[in-house]
């Protein structure tokens, strides 16, 4: 009997924002995260057939998500290499000569701190995935979306005393959980 | 949650604010009356350096995720793949 079963109803709730943070990550295009999510999901449904139970959904879809990734930079394979430049025309001193430079990149960050980061990001999702539900909905939309307290509260049909309770319980949660998996 | 008087707050209170201050919606007062328990409250002072550390964490690592009308979009395209597909 496989250890795992497939339910793609839930995959939005489960699984979605996992996916997009793990995809907006490597691409850096919230656009085209969302086609890759997008393109994950689908795929998965047509290959349901396949899935053994072995591992678990999300890491199934992820294996999904890194072909797609991976299809999508061989795609704009063409464009890499392409160096930025930035063309200067000085009227000053040297009247008539360009000036070519690279520009360097203003976020620049190292490879370790990618890995550091997108490792962090996978924690924080970890840990949002064990929350309830609604406790979840309510700490991504105020913490990592930053909406207003009245927005979440339209949204949601709560009141202002019902989100706070939710969000001290999601924070002492979320604290506890990323005590355990990253402190 | 009862007020203990004008100036001292509770300890319930004074993790209300500290969780509204997260999102710089505690007033200046609110501010000054949760520093003063954090002066003398060891519980408040735990929950606070928690706080502060989870929200540290979480700008640090510059998460993202879909807002809810993505989601019912993408919620969407995948009932019809899936009613397509049956």
């Amino acid at each position: 009997m496989p250890k795992h079963t497939i339910n793609p109803n839930q995959w939005i709730d489960l699984y979605s924002d996992y996916l997009f943070n793990f995809t907006i990550s490597r691409v850096n295009d919230r656009e085209k995260a969302k086609d890759l999510v997008q393109d994950t999901f689908f795929a998965g449904l047509k290959s349901m057939k396949n899935f053994k139970g072995e591992a678990s959904e999300r890491t199934w879809l992820i294996s999904i998500l890194k072909r797609k990734i991976i299809d999508h930079y061989r795609k704009i394979n063409s464009n890499k290499g392409k160096a930025e430049v930035h063309v200067e025309f000085n009227t000053e001193d040297d009247e008539g000569s360009w000036l070519e430079k690279r520009v360097a990149d203003t976020d620049y960050r190292t490879a370790e701190d990618e890995i550091v980061n997108n490792e962090l990001g996978d924690a924080i999702y970890d840990c949002l995935s064990k929350l309830p539900e609604k406790q979840a909905t309510v700490f991504r939309m105020k913490t990592i979306e930053g909406l207003e307290t009245e927005t979440i509260c339209n949204d949601l049909n709560i009141t202002a005393s019902n989100l706070w309770v939710i969000i001290h319980r999601a924070r002492t949660s979320m604290a506890a959980c990323m005590e355990k998996n990253w402190f | 949650m009862k007020h203990k008087s004008f100036l001292f707050i509770s300890c319930d209170e004074a993790k209300h604010i500290c969780d509204k201050a997260q999102y710089h919606e505690a007033t200046s007062w609110e501010t000054f009356k949760l520093k003063l328990r954090y002066v003398w409250c060891r519980i408040t002072r735990a929950y606070v350096n928690k706080n502060i550390k989870l929200t540290e964490t979480i700008k640090k690592a510059n998460v993202s995720c879909l807002n809810q009308s993505e989601k019912q979009v993408l919620r969407k395209k995948l009932q019809n793949q899936l009613k397509n597909q049956q």
